[in-house]
């Protein structure tokens, strides 16, 4: 365990560690014009991480193949590809169990196939950092994005946020590090963006110092013991309880199944400080609000300009952290609204339901558009839904059949 | 780790448990040539367990713990099955996650380690069973060893599903009755030792627990391979007394009579010339360690 701080040292790569903070809020920024892909791979170079496991799936190959090219030049301690997203999610979890920072990436059909890990890693409280850039998990086999992805990890114990830009991805890769492996929290994070909306388009990214890097992480403060063999092992049950039928037994696994849900919620105000909040709120005084999170907030935005030139006040709420759920926040947000708008890029509007499940008067909450299977949501069928929602004649648009 | 780490504070020795003053006091972290013979005379690194009365599978555990040439250094990695029912009470870091994926986490923790401690010996083991090693977790076995990655695997070959119930596994042999094979298994036991060698295993030894002094030497034997050269394959019988319908004093007689000549569980290893050249060097010198400790012992008589 490292008695002192780290910072001022350097790393593995020659980068000179940096308080965490003061490399997010005060180190001087550089704006690169760069893929979502790419913007991974910058975060991860500037991550200090010891094990990225990697696996072909679109649209996370480019970003996963790309920081194989960040262990070639040596920022990252071992890397490898593995042989399928169930044995990848494994293999990263042997790699945090033996105290590594760990990071991958998946997508969509991978992210189901990996799934019996998720709930493995929060009960085993690996701090493990997953991309997930959703695409259709559907058949007919479909590449195109998709975020019905998401509503499978909300109940998985992991921590779950919703990137809507490059910037954000940027920003809360490095953050998210420091959020997850906080003592309180030590959770996994999905680090979920839209598919090609995000990944495969170029962006202005304010970029940290290349030559700074987060601190190291130190397996010593996680709340369970890491399997090194660096500290005594204790032969922990005289009497498993894994597959007891007992009162003691299930008493364990209640109290531990609880423990990992508040320390999903012990994240909460560190996300909310890392994050600056877990919702941003624009125009909150709005009748009509947009409440969305990842790239369909950024359609609402245009929506928003849509509809103010037809003279319509239209607030925006985005959601950037789904679990914590951040339901006093959006509680809060709403509690003025006649209307909530939850446009989303999947066929089960998920999204929506949350929210009605946490809002008084949850008939305000009209649930759509919905777009999936790899379609665009264009601003116009926003702000037509919302007219229509409304009771307002929109012109009708082509090839919607009304 | 040192075995510093595990001593205890004078003022705090009375309060801790007893099991716990035994392992600092009397277990063999760190023995040089610590072995089977240690048992009865040192504190074992597993004792009490929640296995059958009788199950081989639990002499097993007892010889391979007490052949692990660095347990101080060592993780282990389990599966889903009865050998979960023995981890929690084993005295060395052991981890279990799910079934069938103990060689992908077995591959990750390796790195790890190789990553945080660079020159150092940490040793991982695999010790799953049947259905997790060659059915559930066939892929993952393998491709550990197609990476040529550096840990050693053991099978517990009970030849069934036997912590479910007594299911068919491709480990069983063909025509046996069993749960989900009603009419009889009816295709061939799998050549997992063949396949462990075409798969790039540079040791793989088929045998049964029956005696004490050979799974100490494949132990070490698969065990050093794997720390210098690469992946280690150990296939052991260790049958399941309870769904073959035998008594619990009968389980050292089923591996006696299935280890003949004849037999599927005859001895049978391959070992390639890389670890052949290693484990010769090895024994070279495990020779002049012990004609050192006579000289010593000699002198002081």
């Amino acid at each position: 365990m490292a008695t002192q701080s780290l910072v001022g040292t350097k790393n593995r790569a020659g980068q000179v560690v940096t308080d965490a903070w003061k490399m997010m809020h005060e180190a001087e920024r550089t704006p690169c014009f760069f893929t979502g892909s790419e913007v991974i791979k910058e975060a991860i170079r500037r991550a200090n991480c010891d094990v990225m496991i990697a696996y072909p799936i679109t649209p996370q190959s480019e970003a996963a193949a790309l920081i194989g090219e960040l262990f070639a030049e040596g920022f990252i301690g071992d890397y490898f590809r593995g042989e399928s997203e169930f044995a990848v999610m494994s293999q990263c979890a042997g790699a945090a169990f033996g105290g590594a920072r760990v990071f991958t990436t998946t997508a969509g059909p991978g992210t189901m196939r990996a799934m019996e890990n998720f709930p493995m890693w929060a009960g085993a409280r690996l701090p493990i950092q997953m991309i997930v850039t959703c695409r259709g998990i559907n058949s007919p086999l479909s590449i195109q994005p998709d975020t019905l992805e998401i509503s499978y990890l909300l109940n998985t114990g992991m921590l779950v946020w919703h990137a809507e830009t490059a910037q954000d991805f940027y920003d809360w890769i490095l953050k998210g590090y420091m959020v997850s492996e906080e003592p309180d929290v030590h959770l996994p994070l999905a680090l979920c963006c839209d598919g090609f909306f995000v990944t495969h388009t170029k962006d202005v990214v304010n970029l940290t110092p290349v030559d700074m890097c987060l601190p190291p992480y130190d397996p010593y403060r996680s709340p369970v013991p890491c399997m090194d063999m660096e500290c005594p092992p204790v032969r922990m049950m005289r009497d498993p309880f894994v597959m007891k039928s007992n009162y003691i037994s299930y008493a364990t696994h209640a109290s531990w199944q609880q423990e990992v849900w508040a320390a999903v919620e012990r994240s909460r105000k560190h996300a909310i400080r890392w994050l600056d909040g877990l919702i941003e709120v624009d125009k909150p005084d709005a009748d009509i609000l947009i409440v969305s999170s990842g790239t369909a907030v950024s359609q609402g935005r245009e929506a928003q300009a849509l509809l103010e030139e037809d003279g319509i006040e239209v607030g925006i709420v985005k959601i950037k952290v789904l679990r914590p759920w951040p339901g006093d926040e959006i509680r809060e947000a709403t509690k003025n609204a006649k209307h909530i708008i939850v446009p989303e890029f999947n066929v089960t509007g998920w999204l929506a339901k949350e929210i009605r499940a946490t809002i008084p008067d949850a008939g305000r909450v009209y649930a759509g558009p919905h777009v999936c299977g790899g379609m665009t949501m264009p601003p116009e069928v926003i702000a037509a839904d919302i007219k229509k929602h409304l009771g307002i004649k929109a012109e009708s648009l082509a090839g919607r059949g009304s | 780790m040192s075995k510093e780490r595990i001593k205890i504070a004078p003022e705090m020795f009375d309060i801790m448990p007893e099991e716990y003053q035994d392992l600092v006091d009397r277990a063999t972290y760190g023995k040089e040539g610590r072995g089977w013979k240690d048992i009865g005379t040192s504190k074992e690194l597993i004792e009490e367990h929640s296995l059958c009365a009788g199950c081989p599978e639990s002499m097993a555990f007892r010889y391979i713990l007490a052949s692990l040439p660095a347990p101080e250094d060592t993780v282990m990695v389990g599966s889903t099955g009865c050998t979960s029912l023995v981890f929690p009470h084993v005295g060395v870091h052991n981890i279990h996650s799910l079934f069938g994926n103990q060689n992908a986490i077995a591959s990750g923790l390796k790195r790890a380690l190789s990553v945080r401690f660079p020159g150092q010996v940490k040793d991982v083991v695999v010790l799953a069973g049947d259905g997790a090693t060659v059915d559930i977790g066939l892929d993952m076995t393998l491709q550990a060893w197609f990476r040529q990655e550096k840990f050693t695997t053991i099978c517990f070959d009970n030849e069934l599903y036997a912590n479910t119930g007594g299911q068919e596994s491709g480990l069983m042999q063909k025509g046996f009755v069993a749960k989900m094979a009603p009419v009889g298994k009816t295709f061939e036991k799998v050549k997992l030792p063949e396949i462990a060698r075409e798969s790039g295993c540079h040791y793989v030894v088929n045998c049964t627990v029956s005696k004490p002094n050979l799974v100490e030497k494949v132990i070490k034997n698969a065990i050093h391979v794997a720390r210098e050269i690469g992946p280690t394959y150990l296939q052991l019988y260790t049958p399941c007394i309870l769904e073959i319908g035998k008594n619990s004093m009968e389980g050292l007689q089923e591996m006696r009579d299935s280890e003949k000549p004849t037999e599927r569980f005859a001895y049978k290893e391959y070992v390639s010339d890389e670890a052949k050249e290693l484990l010769t060097e090895l024994a070279a010198k495990e020779k002049e360690r012990k004609a050192a400790a006579k000289k010593q012992l000699a002198g002081k008589a």
